[in-house]
């Protein structure tokens, strides 16, 4: 391995562990109402954060680029107020691997506190624990193994992504190429030995993270 | 102790239950066959379940008025409710367990105090366990004393012994009668088992279908 080819590995293993780290509180969050608390409009949202999972991963990279552009709601203010641009920069990488692993980790924490009995809950709070102390002491605590393993499922997505990524973040050496997209140029200027390589390392880390998840299922679901 | 369930209205899957009483003893059995609605008579009584329609009065706090829209929440009731599953956390030990609602009313409910219950129903060698090494008979324990360290003005208990054998619900009902001597409160006791309350219960409703079908009074505590 080249010191370039482990950039790249360094780079996509922590841009894809801070992507999972951005998206783990509001993913919490949407789980738990989808799964303990019954509103208006469920559905649409739960159709909604599932969306990205059947998408062709370029329809949302094209949708992001919309977004994140100079043009777009939220590019355009990120360039006029903060002068900080996101399209093809580590950035777009981190929002297309949030948005691309947010609804495994939605539905794998969503099964985790739905393998919680609530009965646990409610005799909670007949015992005085306000509804923060009953997620805090209870609920997070019982459904952790799970939501461990979504973690590393939405880690292990995001290890894999590109569709989305190419789109928003481009290939840049030294900017934003991660191992998916690294894998897809040098299979194009055939440089087979490093696709190999790269390809190598992406197994390894694709099998440990979805190993790990499912050994942390497991131990949820006994 | 005063409890009054009024205009109670709960839609279950194949009934609707409908109470109207006005508990006045120290304890009350509810009693009658498995799927009668006596379960849910006490989630409602506890704020777990939302009813159609209730009226529900503990002491004079208006606990539930779906007339004018009060609803208290669970935590605010004062009520400790043990279920037939029990519900201790598996992840916490003895001690959490025990501690988990506990208030500190050493002062103004002296018999409520940590050691004072543990002593009762003689848990305080369980306290490092973890609730999954305990037997049915201590898990029960575990169960009543962490109902009671939070200090509840009445105490629900649902089948506590159904899930025992004859054997050791003979040893676990002396506990029981010692709570009701010692802590001298209110109890609701849900049971299809006839000899339950005539050892532990002054009165008895007995609920078929989601309706009181009769309700008598028994002379005196037999345990």
């Amino acid at each position: 391995m080249t010191t370039q080819e482990w950039q790249i590995v360094w780079f996509t293993a922590w841009v894809s562990a801070l992507s999972t780290l951005v998206i783990l509180p509001p993913g919490l969050a949407v789980a738990w109402l989808l799964a303990r608390r019954d509103w208006p409009g469920k559905s649409i949202v739960e159709t909604l954060v599932a969306l990205p999972l059947v998408m062709p991963p370029v329809a949302t990279g094209l949708i992001l680029l919309k977004i994140l552009g100079r043009r777009g709601v939220v590019g355009g203010f990120f360039h006029d107020r903060l002068h900080m641009d996101i399209i093809f920069t580590w950035r777009a990488v981190l929002v297309a691997l949030g948005v691309m692993s947010f609804p495994l980790l939605v539905r794998s924490t969503q099964w985790a506190f739905e393998q919680v009995n609530p009965r646990f809950e409610q005799i909670a709070r007949t015992l005085g624990a306000s509804d923060g102390r009953v997620f805090f002491t209870i609920t997070l605590p019982l459904a952790l193994r799970g939501i461990i393993g979504g973690v590393l499922l939405a880690f292990a997505r995001a290890l894999g992504e590109f569709g989305a990524t190419i789109m928003v973040a481009g290939y840049i050496p030294g900017k934003t190429a991660t191992l998916s997209l690294s894998i897809y140029q040098s299979v194009q200027l055939g440089e087979d030995t490093t696709a190999y390589r790269l390809l190598g390392v992406s197994v390894a880390l694709a099998f440990g993270a979805v190993w790990g998840s499912g050994w942390f299922m497991r131990r949820q679901r006994s | 102790m005063s409890l009054l369930l009024q205009n109670i209205s709960l839609p279950l899957a194949d009934f609707t239950l409908e109470i109207d009483a006005l508990l006045q003893r120290q304890i009350t059995g509810i009693f009658g066959p498995s799927g009668a609605g006596k379960t849910s008579l006490l989630d409602l009584i506890a704020g777990l379940r939302r009813p159609a329609s209730a009226r529900i009065v503990l002491n004079d706090r208006v606990l539930t008025d779906s007339a004018v829209g009060v609803v208290m929440p669970p935590r605010r009731r004062e009520i400790g409710y043990v279920p037939q599953d029990l519900a201790l956390f598996p992840h916490l030990s003895v001690r959490q367990n025990l501690l988990y609602g506990h208030r500190n009313d050493r002062q103004t409910r002296p018999m409520f105090c940590f050691e004072h219950v543990t002593e009762v129903l003689q848990i305080q060698a369980l306290l490092a366990r973890d609730t999954g090494d305990l037997s049915g008979g201590e898990k029960q324990r575990v169960a009543l004393a962490r109902a009671l360290l939070a200090s509840p003005q009445l105490l629900l208990l649902d089948e506590p012994l159904a899930s025992l054998d004859a054997d050791l619900k003979s040893k676990i009902i002396p506990y029981l009668c010692r709570v009701r001597d010692e802590f001298q409160l209110p109890m609701l006791y849900v049971t299809h088992d006839e000899q339950e309350v005539l050892a532990l219960c002054e009165e008895v409703l007995e609920i078929r279908m989601g309706r009181m079908i009769g309700r008598r009074r028994l002379n005196s505590r037999n345990a």
